[in-house]
């Protein structure tokens, strides 16, 4: 009997997880939905131990993590979808951002009226789009889950239905998401016909054979501008963000945390599946796409951060910007045609997202528990004098803007040091300049909400965090965990730093 | 070990010190905090006595060598030693943090936990930023120091503080992250080490040196700070409390003059070589330019600010002659510097506490309610002018005979601060010590209590022992600063 289809056992304990989940959540709806969102967590973690399960039984060799070599790749549904090390590290940081999400979302959701079965099950549809993502070994699976991913999301940024803001901004993110997909689509049956193929690793040897400056090869280089577009706008890099900061305002906080954050990963891995497993030859021609959209992100990004008045329209300009500092790795991995330092590129870059995406959930974490019944804290003014009412937040929140702007000791500061490292290596000096310059000029909106926090009085009007009660004791201390796992990143960052390196060797 | 000690001791203190107020609102703990800090502070200093006491006076390598694999993806390692350069660094930021925390005990009176542990942690970030021997882990304490800073100015500083906060910060962040560029490339060229002692032996050839010079330069110079980055430090000065202006002015600025003798002169000799001429020039302009700029200040804090300054411009003068009298005299100057501005800093504090300015006309005729306080200051006066027999005399005497040894008019123009050093203090002291009482205020000041006395005494003694007798100081560098110019007469290329 054929069991390869038994790599993609998380994602069908997910899928069955979740229609369950709607099942019981119509039987059990219940004061605050405690079932759902106790069952959801217990999905998350099924799919967390079956990710295990596959991952151990793909275990070859005895020195299984320190070094990919011991870790097999394994293919599945006639090679449409593989599984590999870093699909496994993404999956479970994404498996471990949702249940943040689903706990920092919780009072806030229940605080508005949001509260409605929907809200789970289109994030664990959204995981499950993610997820596939991560394991796509074709045009047309990762086709699939990114369309599984951005119809939840649209759906998630409309869920308060009666804010118009809420509806435009979903609107907007449709319309535009679908024109991305069209680009990305358009794209791919490109290089379908350069290529004669869907599958990622058929392509890969395909290309390598198309010779430098045949018609084919023109082709493939147009088809490939569309699908960079694709992935830019996913990632919300300039000139394809327009969406972001509308949508980050317009969401609801708890969907915004939930935009801000797992989506980023899932983003990375189509960039990873796309350009490095199955374009990897036109290196020397996405470098150059990738190395603009980086150096535009982290211009535009920074310095428009600098004019918002809107917390969560900073922080989406601020992710524009990091996005792009995460570009600077991926284009840095070959040089010359020589592939020594794209391993360590790559694994940097995968630092770079995980990093973020820990620090965008505790951002963005930090706002939606600050807000309450009849409170949202989006405004810079919202932050006043927070370390008087409570320090501990306000430390929390420190640590959090000194991590997004890169001081050490703080995880932040490692992700921009190995993609500047990668950057280095590459021997482009002059855009780890550019980027460090960039990121001072970060540094300042940064450093203003500290100034908020710390250095001014508190507003009339405004209220600290809610008052101590049972039911945000669980958001208190994942906040606190999530804040201090910045500062523990940045003592040791060595371990995220090896899983890093051990899965972009295992592609 | 005990490199180890002077770094967690300090911030482990302050994080004592924070966990003891963390429930208690309305700083109604203070008095356990301030007492947790002050046991925190001197342990600290206490255990960097050893350091000086088990120094090998022969040894120009490192001391008290410490090293851990911390990060082995990037060969990042926890490595730390001293030598006769960096170690006298850490004695002097150890013995400034127990009086910063006992000037701060009573003037300090809203969130006192935040303010001593900010101190308590900037003091062991500052060690290790002196005893770092990996590149990396040198460029984390460096930027790391910068995080309570920016607090201590912002939170507790003057009316300004948000200004000077946001520049200060932003000025030494956009500095170092050029240093980080540079690290990165050298760690590079070096096939993957971070450790300070690889690079100074690694080969490169000029033009990367000048390169990686200029990067460095940024950072350090605006540390320094040297003229024309400088404007950043007159307004943390003026803004930051008297602690942070002590601090700041003792042991911060000496962060980027030690970078220089540490990373850019073995490093990148022949570059420092080559553009000894602009590094010369900038700290006389420092020297002279600044001097002058002193002289018309009305603000006492923003006035011996740029005094620090000036005085800066003689260390770095002294780097950059490249003789063991031009070293020698600027690592002198530094110690000194960092006694002598404390101290200044201290006096403007004591009086700021009492008359809440520090417009130089609203004083006059100090010295007839304040005796105690008029002599100590006098003598920090004549130290921050260079009399014989202070410890401003000793380095400012050997920068300039090393001038001397290299050219007559640079020694001349060095010379001149004795001239204008002496103008700014004595005027400035003139000013606000003698002559008839001013107004009712000045009438009815206190001198000062014990704990001031026992600050500024300690600092008088320091100021006086080392003016006397500096051999102790000056015999433990002698090994490493001639280890240093040796190795920098090699050409690299």
């Amino acid at each position: 009997m054929n069991l390869e289809f038994l790599i993609a056992l998380p994602e069908m304990v997910l899928l069955a997880g979740t229609c369950a989940l709607m099942l019981v959540d119509l039987r059990w709806p219940g004061e605050g939905r405690r079932v759902t969102w106790i069952m959801a967590q217990c999905v998350l973690l099924a799919c967390a131990a079956s990710t295990l399960v596959v991952l151990f039984g793909s275990v070859t060799g005895k020195e299984a993590l320190g070094d990919a070599g011991g870790i097999a790749v394994l293919y599945g549904f006639k090679r449409l979808f593989v599984a590999d090390l870093m699909g496994h590290v993404l999956k479970l940081a994404a498996y471990g951002t949702v249940s943040l999400m689903l706990v920092y979302s919780r009072q806030y959701l229940l605080d508005r009226g949001l509260l409605r079965g929907e809200f789970v099950s289109l994030l664990l549809f959204a995981l499950l789009g993610m997820m596939i993502m991560a394991s796509a070994n074709s045009f047309l699976t990762l086709y699939l889950g990114l369309e599984l991913l951005s119809l939840c999301l649209y759906a998630m940024v409309a869920l308060n239905r009666d804010s118009t803001a809420s509806i435009e901004a979903a609107m907007k993110y449709f319309v535009l998401g679908a024109l991305a997909s069209g680009m990305l689509l358009y794209g791919m049956s490109m290089i379908y016909g350069a290529t004669g193929s869907l599958a990622l690793p058929e392509i890969a040897r395909q290309v390598s054979q198309i010779s430098k400056d045949g018609t084919q090869h023109t082709f493939l280089v147009f088809g490939l501008v569309f699908v960079v577009c694709g992935i830019a706008f996913k990632l919300g890099v300039v000139p394809f963000h327009m969406w972001i900061p509308d949508v980050y305002h317009g969401a609801p906080t708890a969907v915004t945390l939930v935009i801000g954050t797992a989506p980023k990963l899932a983003a990375f891995a189509m960039a990873m599946r796309l350009l490095v497993n199955g374009l990897l030859d036109l290196a020397h021609d996405w470098q150059q796409m990738l190395a603009i959209l980086a150096v535009l992100s982290m211009a535009l990004g920074n310095f428009a951060a600098i004019a918002q008045t809107n917390l969560k329209r900073m922080l989406a300009y601020s992710t524009i910007a990091h996005m792009g500092f995460m570009l600077l790795g991926l284009q840095s991995g070959v040089v010359g045609g020589n592939w020594l330092n794209a391993a360590d590129a790559y694994a940097a870059s995968m630092f770079y997202t995980l990093i973020y995406v820990l620090m965008s959930a505790g951002s963005f974490g930090m706002l939606v528990f600050l807000s309450h019944k009849g409170f949202e804290c989006e405004s810079l003014d919202d932050l006043k004098g927070l370390n008087r009412r409570n320090p501990w937040y306000a430390f929390l929140m420190l640590l959090m803007m000194f991590s997004l702007a890169g001081v050490p000791p703080t995880a932040g500061f490692y992700a921009k040091l190995v993609v500047l490292s990668a950057a280095v290596n590459a021997g482009q000096i002059w855009l780890a300049v550019a980027a460090v310059a960039f990121s001072v000029v970060g540094a300042f909106y940064y450093l203003r909400i500290v100034k908020l926090m710390y250095f001014d009085e508190p507003a009339e009007g405004v209220q600290g965090a809610p008052a101590f009660s049972r039911q945000t004791t669980g958001m208190r201390l994942l906040l606190s965990a999530n804040g201090l796992a910045l500062l523990a990143l940045g003592l040791l960052p060595q371990p995220l730093m090896s899983l890093c390196f051990a899965a972009i060797k295992n592609l | 070990m005990f490199l180890s000690l002077a770094i967690w001791v300090p911030i482990l203190a302050g994080l004592v010190v924070l966990v003891a107020g963390i429930n208690a609102g309305d700083d109604r703990k203070a008095p356990l905090q301030r007492a947790i800090a002050l046991a925190g502070a001197v342990a600290g200093f206490l255990v960097t006595i050893p350091l000086y006491t088990g120094f090998h006076l022969q040894g120009a390598g490192m001391q008290f060598v410490e090293r851990l694999v911390w990060i082995p993806r990037f060969n990042i390692h926890y490595h730390l030693g001293v030598d006769g350069i960096s170690m006298l660094f850490i004695l002097l930021n150890a013995f400034i943090t127990p009086l910063v925390v006992i000037a701060g005990w009573t003037v300090i009176q809203q969130r006192v936990g935040q303010y001593m542990a900010a101190f308590l942690i900037m003091s062991g970030l500052l060690n290790g930023v002196f005893s770092a021997l990996d590149g990396m882990l040198f460029y984390v304490f460096f930027e790391a120091t910068l995080i309570p800073m920016f607090i201590i100015i912002g939170v507790w500083g003057g009316t300004n503080r948000v200004y000077a906060a946001l520049k200060f910060f932003l000025y030494t962040f956009f500095g170092s992250v050029l240093m980080l560029v540079s690290l990165l490339y050298l760690y590079n060229k070096s096939g993957g080490s971070f450790a300070i002692q690889d690079w100074w032996t690694l080969p490169l050839p000029l033009d990367a040196q000048l390169w990686l010079f200029f990067g460095l330069l940024f950072a350090f110079a605006v540390k320094v700070p040297m003229w024309p980055v400088h404007t950043w430090l007159p307004d943390a000065h003026v803004e930051a409390p008297t602690g942070g202006s002590v601090v700041l002015a003792a042991i911060m600025l000496k962060l980027g003059a030690y970078g220089f003798v540490r990373f850019s002169l073995p490093i990148l000799p022949d570059a420092s070589k080559e553009l000894a001429w602009l590094m010369i020039a900038l700290s006389l302009i420092a020297v002279v330019y600044i001097g002058l700029v002193a002289l018309v200040q009305t603000d006492m804090k923003k006035l011996i600010a740029y005094s620090s300054i000036s005085h800066m411009g003689f260390v770095t003068l002294g780097f950059f002659i490249f003789n063991v009298y031009g070293i020698e005299g600027a690592l002198i100057q530094m110690i000194s510097h960092g006694f002598i501005s404390a101290a200044m800093f201290l006096c403007v504090g004591v009086m700021y506490d009492r008359m809440h300015t520090r417009n130089i006309a609203d004083y006059g005729g100090v010295v007839n309610t304040m005796p105690k306080f008029a002599a100590l200051m006098m003598l920090f006066a004549m130290a921050n002018c260079g009399l014989p027999a202070t410890s401003g005399f000793v380095g400012e005497f050997m920068v300039i005979m090393g001038a001397m040894k290299a050219s007559f008019w640079l020694a001349f123009w060095a010379a001149t601060t004795l001239v204008f050093g002496a103008a700014y203090t004595l005027w400035m002291y003139k000013r606000v010590i003698f002559g008839a009482v001013a107004n009712d205020q000045v009438a009815s000041l206190k001198d000062l209590n014990s704990r001031e006395l026992l600050v500024l005494g300690l600092l008088a003694a320091a100021v006086l022992y080392m003016g006397v007798y500096p051999l102790p100081f000056t015999e433990v560098m002698h090994a490493s600063v001639n280890d240093l110019l040796r190795h920098m007469a090699l050409q690299k290329f």
